[in-house]
């Protein structure tokens, strides 16, 4: 009986095991001892935007809700400290901060909880068995999340000004800021999904990242012991807070707005490639 | 063990070992002592077959072929794959073969049609390639009609088809398949030999096919490597091993309600048998099967006698045979 079915396969590709030309691999030559040519790899850019892509529309698709969320939590916190900042630097920075929190909820935790997600799922083993480079799927993700922020940071931006009365006129510099901090939060984001032993520590951590960027970022920094302007400093969200900040000022600093989104795009650069290590340490095992 | 086809072979391996450490006991989580998942595997496969690897849940298939597909590095041994040394460049593995997983975590929120062709191209494949393989796929595999779904949302071999899908774009010369047909209908699981074998009568693919399942062992592979406990057992083609246990053939009885014990004929099948309920599994040899076929047919036992089986060894009498110590092989 096996004998007719297994034979059933071997008439429709023919009677002998003979070896038909391995394809593309044929041209290197008649004798298959000689390595066979490997495949082309996947561009850097091409990988990148096809990750980026098939990324968002997951956004699309189960993502929208939480930036609603995201959204709102951010508005509400400006609506409860309406109450206790009347203006001025304060008002600013409750501005600035409650608007690069969305894009921390977004980049840093859901992204660390996607990496974490994926890593604990077995899905990195579909990438890590694709010639892709790292970089273009840690760097895919991370913009496709930090992107998705876009909109939310935007509404979240404009009812801040609405609310404590600040000019609008600066707002275009969200189009540097939510990509330089989103980078840098995003790449932080996928370093803990990434790193995390398991897939519940990764969401712990990335919403542990969050909540630092919350307390951190909306609170305004004058009122802060040493200590914590201290840890504040080391956030990368801060830098992109401030910059922000400062745009609302009637002459902003605008050499200090570059420092500090120089820093942003510095720690963006380095925890991208923390996060491309952290993915290749992940993918093979 | 392929001496003779030795230029034929696509992937080798030799001794491979790879030792799972020992794991403390967590709360919720008993201890595990060292594992070794596996333990001197020595392999040939050659050019233009189906090898299978078949073997119950936690033999080492799994371990094994995440070494062949450089997902993991092995503590020793080699795998060297179409001439490429897969210990020390693990990431060429990529560019080689195409592998399917048993998840689909990457893949479930995208659509069908995306999650092809974004694979097609993370596989190298520009984007108007990309396009063409992934609508060709989706076309020879029926997909089409649910190609605007997410794979989320399909039934669970739908998925999997999908997932098929997605490793056969960008083509390659080596495919790597762990259980593929895990939870399709019978028209599905067509479609996916159908879609392996055009890939094998055009360009002389190699499969290396992960499966539990003895049917499907025996349909569709040339040879197959019986795997127990991170060991080979034995490696032939499927035929050939079933020769090794010809000498007997395995006779199943089923019970109406109960055995009738009280009549002599069946008492003495009664100690040659494995029982699990109503039904009797023995291994005879052929003259015995038939007295005991008589036996049960021809007497009082009939009227007891729901229904009865001959058969010739399945590759599952092959692996318990061969001392394969693991219950675990599927007959679907």
């Amino acid at each position: 009986m096996s004998e007719r079915s297994s034979g059933a396969l071997a008439q429709a590709v023919g009677p002998a095991p003979e070896p038909p030309p391995v394809s593309e691999a044929a041209a290197s030559g008649p004798a298959p001892r000689p390595a066979a040519p490997l495949a082309p790899r996947a561009r850097l850019l091409p990988a990148l935007a096809a990750v980026y892509r098939a990324q968002l529309s997951r956004a699309r698709v189960s993502r929208i809700p939480l930036l609603f969320v995201a959204t709102f939590q951010s508005v509400g916190i400006m609506i409860l400290m309406r109450g206790v900042v009347d203006g001025g630097s304060e008002a600013r920075a409750v501005v600035a901060g409650s608007s690069v929190l969305v894009v921390a909820f977004v980049a840093l935790n859901l992204l660390a909880q996607h990496f974490g997600q994926l890593r604990a799922g077995g899905g990195l083993d579909h990438y890590a068995t694709l010639p892709v480079p790292p970089a273009s799927v840690v760097l895919g993700a991370a913009a496709a999340y930090a992107s998705f922020t876009l909109p939310g940071t935007l509404v979240t931006a404009v009812f801040g000004c609405l609310l404590f009365g600040l000019p609008m006129g600066g707002l275009w510099i969200l189009a540097a800021v939510v990509p330089l901090a989103g980078a840098a939060l995003a790449g932080l984001g996928a370093a803990l999904g990434l790193l995390a032993p398991r897939q519940e520590l990764a969401t712990l951590a990335g919403q542990l990242g969050m909540s630092a960027a919350l307390l951190l970022g909306v609170l305004p920094p004058e009122r802060m012991p040493d200590v914590i302007v201290w840890a504040r400093d080391l956030l990368p969200s801060t830098y992109g807070v401030e910059a922000f900040a400062r745009t609302f000022a009637p002459h902003p600093d605008w050499a200090a707005v570059v420092l500090d989104l120089g820093v942003c795009g510095a720690v963006g650069v380095l925890s991208l490639a923390v996060a491309t290590w952290a993915y290749r340490r992940a993918a093979v095992r | 063990m392929a001496a003779d086809a030795d230029s034929d072979v696509v992937c080798a391996v030799r001794d491979l070992v790879k030792t799972y450490p020992a794991v403390r006991g967590r709360r919720g989580a008993p201890a595990l002592p060292e594992t070794r998942a596996t333990d001197g595997i020595c392999l040939d496969v050659r050019r233009g077959e189906i090898f299978g690897l078949l073997g119950p849940n936690g033999a080492g298939k799994s371990t094994l072929v995440r070494q062949l597909t450089g997902l993991m590095r092995p503590d020793s041994g080699s795998v060297t794959l179409l001439g490429h040394d897969l210990v020390r460049h693990p990431e060429r593995a990529a560019r080689l073969l195409a592998y399917l997983g048993q998840e689909s975590t990457a893949l479930d929120e995208l659509t069908v049609a995306l999650a092809a062709e974004t694979t097609g191209r993370l596989r190298g494949l520009d984007l108007r390639a990309a396009r063409a393989e992934r609508d060709a796929v989706l076309e020879e595999l029926g997909l089409t009609a649910i190609a605007g779904r997410p794979l989320k949302k399909l039934s669970g071999g739908q998925r999997r088809l999908a997932c098929v899908a997605a490793a056969l774009v960008g083509q390659r010369p080596v495919l790597v398949l762990d259980e593929p047909t895990t939870g399709m209908d019978p028209v599905a699981r067509r479609a996916v030999w159908a879609a392996v074998d055009r890939r094998r009568a055009r360009h002389g693919a190699t499969v290396l096919l992960v499966t539990h399942n003895v049917i499907e062992a025996e349909t569709v592979l040339d040879r197959v490597a019986v795997i127990d406990q991170g060991r080979v057992i034995a490696c032939d083609s499927p035929a050939g091993l079933k020769a090794r246990v010809s000498g007997e053939v395995r006779l199943e009885l089923v019970w109406r309600e109960s055995a009738p014990l009280d009549l002599p004929e069946v008492a003495r099948l009664a100690g040659d048998a494995v029982v699990s309920g109503r039904r009797w599994v023995m291994r005879l040899a052929p003259d015995e099967a038939r007295a005991a076929v008589a036996a049960v047919t021809g007497g009082p036992a009939f009227a007891a006698l729901d229904d009865f089986t001959l058969a010739t060894p399945s590759l599952e009498d092959v692996y318990l045979a061969l001392g394969g110590k693991t219950k675990g092989l599927v007959k679907s």
